[in-house]
């Protein structure tokens, strides 16, 4: 267990509930079989076959697998200053329904969060407004100007769960060292956006044939390759951890593995759209399919599902990124960066890698839960008896269409609106107490 | 454990609008481009009379709207309305709502309440014909949009060779300068090569994009190989493009000098291209401009007869041999 205070959420009194005949899998904690789950005021009390239900309210599920609720390392929450876009309760309302029991919120927020002032408002309101646990990160820079360094000590006893200027890099590698060196007071993970923008520029989507056949400026691979070898070089040096956030490139990949396997302490982090999408989705000149890091080819992506699979990138992260419908109802050239992913990331994971037969049901649950929460040191979502109830019951047969009047999320810009998707969440406990049924 | 070959297909864009645009060349078929051409050359001969006019579209809207500035292509558009009968109205970006901050989508909502039939729209990016097309009800033709697509110039293009030369098929274009930047290029390696014939582009280096090959052409750096071709077509040099310190070519003197289209780097009676407006001293010598061999202003007339074509072809179903009898009538 991790220090506490760095979630923050509503203090509910946890619930009393039987969750009857599903298939309880937690490959973590290696149960997988057919069983009932008793909570107690939130805490997990008992696994076993025809538990008495003792008064508790009972769920059936039987057909549906209960397995450790997701943790979301990667949201833009864009509060405060873009409260029309999401709020702290709408994105946390938002991350019940797509099944998780903590989120990590990012500080490229206007005003950015890069003061103690800043974050104390966003964790007093997050006591009243968060329907499940939520974790700031602060900015490594003031501004996110890449010039300055925040106060990382005060801004970790104020609750921060991580530092990082995401959106931006670290531009120069002179305060990326010494954000190493000084970032080792807080206690708490780095966390970095790949991008050399002298190569990525005015890039709109993966540098190839498709950005070539459809005259957009490319973003190429080698704009995020660079700054990830450059980040993990100086993360040996000074032999601190570091985390990679959305991993795009085949070459990132490749770097990264070679760096764990020399010692350093680095973890990554991949999205659902960069393991399903490659840039051929383009042609259709959709907004939505407009983010950063882009989409790539078939090579990268295969080789992110590759290391997702072998623990390189032990992470899905859906840098759920809301945007207003008149700013993304534009060409897509003019539109901003980013897509939305809380509520579909399940869904879109089971159905275009599960299904098909290209990673384990099993490996999924772990990349969404256990895998993001020891990244940040957070508290890893368990079924034993004893543990807080962080569960999550998913019904692994049901189909349904992503529509705009299913968000909970303020607003709709996925990448999958129209798609018939495999894969619903039943429902979610989240800190001991149900914040979602459907 | 599987691998990943390809994306799942319901993960591509849908294979065509539900409605009839002229977006891309992509979305066009062979046997489209070649009913265009036919229908273009009948109405070339309709235009050796002494009036002009035909009745074709009368009571039919066509709303030309340009967000960047343009003479020939706006210019041919509105003409070749009118000589259909076709009522017409055009909209300029600077002194409309656009000034005022209207979004493109409003616009296009604005002007779609008029129930115009064909919308022609130039956009500075890439997507705004496509936004449109989603939004109104018109039939929509991306008179250009960003460095996407420039459909009609492919269009008008091929006419002139297949007047030029009799055949498209093997015929071999050398497209000079700046391809980065240019939907005049893109559109006309992806018609070229659904009629049979090759190209290759010449260009500096960081004006060739990576992977264009994929396209279906071949590319080069070295100027002197456009002499093997049948035609080359210039490209402008777009100045206004170029970002501030982007560094593509050290400078236009360089450029000029190792990729400009002079009368010494073409064989004796190759013929030449070029979409307008020139930049003359720059990618093409005046010399080359003027000369007999220069198809420029014949282009600039099958600019008329080919968007004819298009706008014709887009508001009736069936092939312009059908309704051939219709262009015998004059209003």
């Amino acid at each position: 267990m991790a220090a506490p205070s760095i979630l923050f959420g509503k203090d509910i009194p946890g619930e009393n509930l039987l969750v009857r005949g599903a298939r309880v899998l937690d490959p973590g904690a290696d149960v997988d079989g057919v069983m009932d789950v008793r909570i107690d005021a939130g805490t997990i009390a008992e696994l076993g076959a025809r538990l008495d239900p003792n008064a508790h309210r009972v769920v059936d599920g039987e057909g549906l697998v209960l397995a450790p609720a997701f943790v979301d390392p990667h949201v833009h929450l864009r509060t405060p200053g873009r409260e029309d876009e999401e709020t702290i309760a709408s994105g946390t309302q938002a991350a019940a329904a797509g099944g998780y029991c903590a989120i990590l919120a990012m500080p490229n927020t206007d005003p950015v969060v890069d003061s103690a002032a800043v974050l104390g408002s966003l964790v007093e309101a997050a006591a009243s407004d968060a329907e499940i646990p939520v974790g700031f990160l602060a900015a490594i820079s003031k501004g996110l100007e890449g010039t300055e360094l925040t106060e990382m000590g005060a801004l970790a006893e104020a609750g921060a769960a991580g530092f990082t200027d995401d959106g931006e890099p670290v531009a120069t590698p002179g305060l990326m060292r010494r954000a190493l060196q000084y970032g080792a007071v807080s206690g708490r993970p780095l966390a970095l956006h790949c991008e050399e923008t002298t190569l990525s520029r005015s890039g709109q989507m993966h540098e190839g044939a498709v950005s070539a056949e459809l005259g957009f400026a490319g973003y190429p691979s080698v704009a995020e390759s660079l700054m990830v070898e450059r980040d993990l070089s100086l993360a040996a040096y000074e032999g601190r951890p570091v985390h990679l956030l959305h991993l795009s490139a085949r070459e990132s990949v490749e770097a990264l593995r070679a760096a764990r396997t020399a010692g350093v302490g680095a973890t990554a982090e991949v999205t659902p759209h960069h393991l399903c999408l490659t840039d051929d989705a383009l042609r259709s000149l959709d907004p939505n399919l407009k983010m950063n890091p882009p989409v790539r080819s078939t090579d990268d992506r295969a080789a992110l599902l590759e290391g997702l699979r072998d623990g390189t990138i032990q992470a899905v992260a859906t840098d759920h990124a809301p945007h207003a419908r008149h700013e993304k109802d534009v060409p897509f050239e003019a539109a901003p960066f980013g897509v939305t992913g809380l509520e579909t990331a399940f869904a879109a994971l089971y159905t275009y890698l599960v299904e098909p037969g290209l990673l384990r049901l099993e490996a999924l649950l772990q990349r969404m839960s256990a895998g993001p929460a020891a990244a940040y040191g957070l508290p890893v979502p368990r079924i034993a008896v004893g543990e807080r109830a962080n569960l999550v019951l998913l019904d692994t047969r049901a189909g349904w269409r992503v529509d705009e009047g299913v968000f909970r999320s303020r607003s709709a810009n996925s990448w999958l609106l129209g798609r018939h998707l495999t894969g619903k969440v039943r429902m979610t406990v989240a800190a001991g107490r149900t914040v979602f049924e459907a | 454990m599987a691998e990943i070959r390809v994306m799942r297909d319901d993960l591509l864009p849908p294979p065509s609008l539900e409605r009839r645009h002229l977006l891309s060349i992509a979305d066009l078929t062979r046997a489209d481009v070649e009913r265009l051409l036919g229908t273009a050359r009948n109405f070339s001969r309709s235009l050796e009379r002494e009036m002009k006019k035909l009745p074709t579209l009368r009571g039919r809207l066509v709303v030309n709207v340009f967000f960047e500035s343009s003479t020939r292509t706006s210019s041919s558009f509105e003409l070749a309305a009118k000589r259909l009968s076709a009522d017409t109205m055009s909209i300029k970006a600077s002194g409309s709502a656009v000034d005022k901050g209207e979004s493109l989508k409003d616009t296009a909502l604005t002007l779609g309440a008029y129930d115009p039939d064909i919308i022609v729209i130039r956009h500075p990016q890439i997507g705004g014909a496509h936004l449109v097309a989603g939004v109104t009800g018109a039939h929509v033709v991306n008179a250009g949009d960003g460095k996407h697509q420039h459909p009609t110039q492919a269009l008008l293009d091929l006419y002139t060779l297949q007047e030029e030369f009799g055949r498209l098929e093997g015929l071999h274009v050398a497209i000079v300068g700046d391809v980065l930047h240019s939907r005049v290029a893109r559109s006309l390696v992806q018609a070229l090569d659904l009629v049979g014939a090759r190209t290759t582009l010449v260009g500096p280096p960081t004006l060739l994009p990576r992977g264009i090959e994929a396209m279906g052409c071949a590319t080069s750096t070295e100027i002197g190989t456009i002499a093997a071709a049948d035609v080359v077509y210039v490209l402008r040099m777009q100045r206004e493009r170029m970002l501030e310190g982007a560094n593509y070519v050290p400078s236009l003197r360089e450029y000029s000098e190792r990729w400009g289209v002079t009368p010494e780097r073409l064989r004796p009676g190759q013929k030449v291209m070029h979409p307008g407006p020139m930049n003359r001293g720059v990618e093409i010598d005046a010399r080359v401009a003027d000369a007999t061999d220069a198809l420029i202003e014949t282009q600039v007339r099958a600019g008329l007869v080919t968007r004819m074509a298009v706008l014709y072809d887009l508001l009736t179903s069936g092939p312009v041999g059908v309704k051939a009898a219709a262009l015998t009538e004059v209003a």
